[in-house]
């Protein structure tokens, strides 16, 4: 079942299709060709290398860690690689272009076809998995960055992002909604971080999208599309799409013709404007770097990235739902790399999986979420945790009891079976003094016994939980049902 | 009275001093005499004598303590091509005028290494862009040779090395470095009676030389004979991590394999160097080194390099090409000159600063460049140069099958005098027809002084070699040096 989201016009129904190319920052401490550190939010100009700042007679060098991250990343969406690939120039005057051009790959990419899962979601207009595809990935060189409030009548420049490593990840125009498109985007944002070749960290720059849209009625031809320049977060690429396409369908309903353009996106009043037309296009005058040779990767380094990535996240989701797992746990568990790894120690520990996952994504995520922290500051160890489980599982405690537990495990650190046997919280299966609470409470309630046996059967629950309150939620809840439907007969 | 130590050659200046025979300082401040003495041959943009000086000293300081390194003593003269700390490094051009960084060329920094002293910055034609030296910024150099016709001709240097050629034909300095796209070492060695010798591309790295083409930019010594030559090379070659493209390879001892005896070696004669009117001096120099090798025990054969007449065109289409984005750096935005007219935009400011910074053949090449690497003609022109290149490359391939160096021409004419050439831009091209293919090919080639002319100007022979076999071309090279007995020197008029 395709994605039926429409844009409804005057004339009908419009489909939008969508191309995305993502940049992507390469994790690693020195830039694509020098030596200069890159580390997000030094001093203005204090990563820079001669090179960086095209001094004269600067040549750049390959790094080989920005080479090897881009072909782990390709491996990761299952692209080609390209064991022979070449720098080109892109030509063009900016004062945040120290050399006059950027060196990237137009005419061999690293990276060729590939392609990545967004899994289905209902709720958000995604009725079944898709595969979509990816073009190819290409590193290139990122330009640094002008600074217009530093002068009256001058701008500034910093060139600490000069020569910084990117990837682009250019998708195939697989995509008909934003919900797909944003789907898209934390999908390869996950790979990213699970193999560790970018932060994602989209506020901070390192991950951006050029957002191509085009409408047609459905089925017909491709229109012409546009695209809207460094959106930098997947709700910004949903509103774009959005709005575009909205713009695109009354422009040509109302007799206009779509253009060929760069756009840029207003985020303060939702909406894109022209940045310029393709008739005031740059001519790049792309050409083979003369200072660098092809790039040639051999079979041991190539065997190198592969073995040295990760389970990635459709594996990752495949094997918990194998072990009886939620798909919605599971699709909550591995969108992150950090909790998924987590999580995965969790098991380490020998917790059951489906009980492991519910409480992790229930009772951890919430205790997260009050305290404003993350798995990579998570107050818990999967160990610690593992024995709280491991005490429900054996029914040293209740699940309810398991929850103050937890709470006392933040507050004080302290384990759970010292928590437990501390605070003397171990379930009881003594049935002698359950039977002692269960004919309290039956005699306190005698109006409600009364109804349970005209046939009002609801109300055994109500005695479960007046029995387990009354025993301060102790007792072993299997024990006090079977005791109950004794008691009342 | 003492022999002038400005006539000893690198060699005798290198082995004098570790015998004693004179001091560094005392070399050091003949040249810087006969430097200062020059000004009328303009072949300096910045005199650095301190330097000099300062290096000869130590020399003198390392042989007392008997840690003589093996250019000690030797003061050479510095292409302002080469970045240089602390030295105003310009390239000939008004956009660099006053540019002084704060880093070394490998090559610079590999000679000072040695123990050579600077003797100062030596003026080329501008981004190294001419063959007659008349496209610097500072003035052209004026060659110390006259014709003997009487009059008194000013004339070209050759270029772009011709502060090089010059200096040394004049004794200014023994040696010098010199750069080489499409024949900036061989032809102003041809055009001034002295030696130079262009590597195999990535012999000598590029760091910190202000490029012209990239894939065709090679360092390269030039000297007055084929052995220093080789002891500059030596001196100047080698594997540098900050160039990606730089030959992973030993650098051999050339100086001490050097032969002149050719007995077994095979000398190629390329049949498509023999030009349609082409100046009979040059045809009857070409023969007389035949003679020379055959006499040196080589065997002689024709050979054939088909796509000769496609080199010319295609090198003024990839080396432009590369030099109009090479350049692109000179903005005004973070060195170098500047023009900000009032109220103006950043559009404006690249305008002002490149129209003023850059001269009118820099500026040629730039606008050739952007044109044939623009949208709709870059098949048309660079993707097929390319492809005429790699054939270029494959004739000499083949032609090594056959023989082991070739033979040829430098230059088709002797020196031409300033002004001659400079309204016809293709003219000027045209005196690289017999380097540029060795430049396309990536291949070693050096030029030797060959014979004089009928106006009593000097010839150079060029020797093209295999790739990674300098030795082979110095080799022949010296063959016909011991050979041809050159020992003509410009008369001093300056």
């Amino acid at each position: 079942m395709m994605s039926d989201y429409r844009v409804q016009g005057e004339t009908g129904e419009w489909e939008v299709v969508i191309g995305l190319e993502v940049h992507a920052q390469v994790t690693s401490n020195a830039k694509l060709f020098s030596g200069a550190a890159t580390a997000f939010g030094a001093e203005p100009n204090t990563q820079v290398s001669l090179v960086d700042a095209a001094m004269p007679g600067m040549l750049p060098v390959p790094n080989r860690e920005c080479i090897r991250q881009a072909v782990r990343t390709g491996m990761a969406i299952d692209a080609q690689i390209n064991k022979w690939s070449r720098f080109d120039r892109k030509n063009y005057f900016y004062a945040d272009l120290p050399q006059g051009y950027q060196i990237s790959q137009l005419y061999h990419p690293l990276v060729g076809e590939g392609s990545l899962m967004i899994e289905a979601d209902e709720k958000a207009g995604i009725p079944e998995a898709k595969r979509i595809g990816i073009e190819r990935i290409h590193v290139e060189q990122d330009a640094g960055k002008l600074m217009h409030d530093q002068h009256p009548t001058m701008s500034y420049v910093d060139l600490n992002r000069s020569g910084v490593a990117l990837m682009e990840i250019v998708s195939r125009p697989d995509m008909r909604s934003p919900a797909e498109a944003g789907a898209y985007v934390r999908k390869l944002r996950s790979i990213l971080r699970y193999v560790g070749s970018c932060d994602g960290n989209m506020e901070e720059g390192s991950m951006r999208a050029d957002v191509n849209v085009s409408v047609r009625k459905p089925g017909k031809e491709f229109g012409t599309r546009t695209e809207t320049k460094n959106v930098n977060s997947v709700r910004f690429v949903m509103a774009v799409i959005e709005g575009e396409a909205k713009r695109q369908v009354a422009l040509i309903e109302s007799g206009g013709t779509v253009v060929q353009e760069t756009r840029l996106y207003d985020p303060d009043r939702n909406e894109t404007r022209s940045m310029r037309s393709k008739e005031d296009a740059h001519d790049y005058r792309y050409f083979p770097d003369p200072d660098l040779l092809p790039l040639e990767l051999d079979d041991a380094f190539l065997a190198e990235c592969r073995e040295s990535l990760p389970e990635l996240p459709d594996a990752k989701r495949a094997r918990y739902l194998a072990a009886g797992i939620s798909a919605y746990n599971a699709d909550v568990l591995t969108a992150e790399v950090e909790s998924a790894l987590w999580f995965d120690a969790l098991l380490e520990t020998g917790a059951k999986p489906v009980a492991a996952a519910n409480w992790v994504t229930s009772e951890l995520f919430g205790a997260l979420n009050r305290l404003g922290k993350s798995f990579a500051d998570c107050p818990v160890t999967p160990a610690q945790a593992g024995e709280l489980l491991g005490l429900v599982a054996d029914g040293t405690i209740s699940g309810t009891i398991a929850k103050q537990v937890f709470e006392k495990m933040l507050e004080s650190g302290d384990g759970a079976a010292a928590i437990v046997e501390r605070e003397g919280l171990k379930q009881t299966s003594d049935t002698g003094a359950i039977e002692a609470e269960i004919a309290k409470v039956l005699a306190a309630n005698a109006d409600k016994v009364e109804q349970y046996k005209a046939g009002k059967e609801a109300l055994f629950g109500f005695f479960v939980g007046q029995t387990m309150k009354a025993m301060q939620g102790r007792a072993n809840p299997q024990v006090v049902n079977e005791l109950l439907k004794k008691a009342l007969g | 009275m003492m022999t002038d130590l400005t006539n000893l050659t690198v060699a005798q200046i290198r082995d004098g001093h570790r015998a004693g025979d004179f001091s560094a300082v005392e070399v050091a401040e003949a040249f810087n005499a006969n430097v200062a003495g020059a000004k009328a041959l303009n072949a300096f943009i910045v005199e650095t004598p301190d330097h000099a000086i300062a290096a000869a000293k130590a020399a003198d300081a390392d042989r007392a303590a008997g840690t003589l390194k093996p250019l000690s003593g030797v003061p050479i003269g510095m292409k302002d091509l080469f970045c240089t700390n602390g030295v105003q490094t310009t390239a000939a051009s008004h956009m660099l005028e006053g540019f002084v960084p704060r880093y070394e060329s490998t090559v610079s920094q590999k000679l000072w290494d040695a123990g050579a002293g600077m003797l100062g910055k030596l003026n080329l034609d501008q981004f190294a862009m001419g063959s007659s030296n008349e496209t610097s910024y500072f003035g052209n150099v004026i060659s110390p040779w006259r014709r003997k016709d009487g009059g008194n001709a000013a004339l070209a240097p050759g270029g772009s090395s011709g502060g090089s050629s010059s200096a040394i034909a004049a004794r200014l300095c023994p040696a010098a470095t010199g750069t080489d796209t499409g024949g900036s070492i061989r032809q102003p060695a041809a055009f001034t009676g002295i030696s130079g010798i262009k590597p195999t591309y990535g012999r000598c790295s590029r760091w910190g030389i202000v490029a012209f083409a990239s894939s065709l930019d090679q360092a390269g010594p030039m000297a007055r004979d084929v052995r220093d030559c080789a002891i500059m090379l030596e001196n100047m070659a080698g594997f540098d991590p900050k160039d990606a493209t730089s030959l992973n390879l030993p650098v051999p001892n050339w100086e001490a394999a050097l032969s002149s005896d050719l007995k077994g070696k095979t000398v190629g004669i390329p049949k498509e160097y023999r030009l349609d009117g082409i100046d009979p001096d040059i045809d009857a120099m070409w023969d007389a080194g035949i003679a020379m090798l055959k006499d040196a025990g080589a065997n002689v054969v024709e050979i054939s390099l088909p796509h000769t007449k496609y080199a010319l065109p295609a090198y003024y289409i990839i080396a432009p090409a590369e030099a109009s984005s090479n350049l692109a750096r000179y903005d005004g935005v973070r060195y170098g000159l500047r023009d900000l007219p009032q109220g103006a935009g950043l559009q404006d400011m690249y305008a002002a600063t490149r129209a003023d910074g850059f001269g009118p053949e820099v500026k040629r090449r730039i606008m050739i460049g952007t044109y044939v690497l623009s949208a709709g003609f870059y098949d048309a022109y660079y993707t097929q140069a390319q492809k005429v290149r790699t054939l270029i490359a494959r004739d000499f391939e083949q032609a090594f099958a056959s023989c082991d160096v070739i033979l040829a021409p430098t230059a088709p004419s002797a020196a031409f005098g300033l002004g001659e050439k400079m309204a016809d831009p293709l003219a000027m091209y045209l005196n690289d027809v017999f380097a540029v293919p060795a430049s396309l090919a990536g291949l070693p080639a050096m030029s030797v002084p060959a014979a004089l002319n009928r106006e009593g100007l000097p010839l150079g022979l060029q020797i093209i070699g295999k790739a990674f076999d300098e030795q082979g071309v110095l080799n022949a090279g010296l063959a016909i040096e011991e050979r041809a007995g050159f020992t003509a020197r410009a008369e001093k008029w300056w």
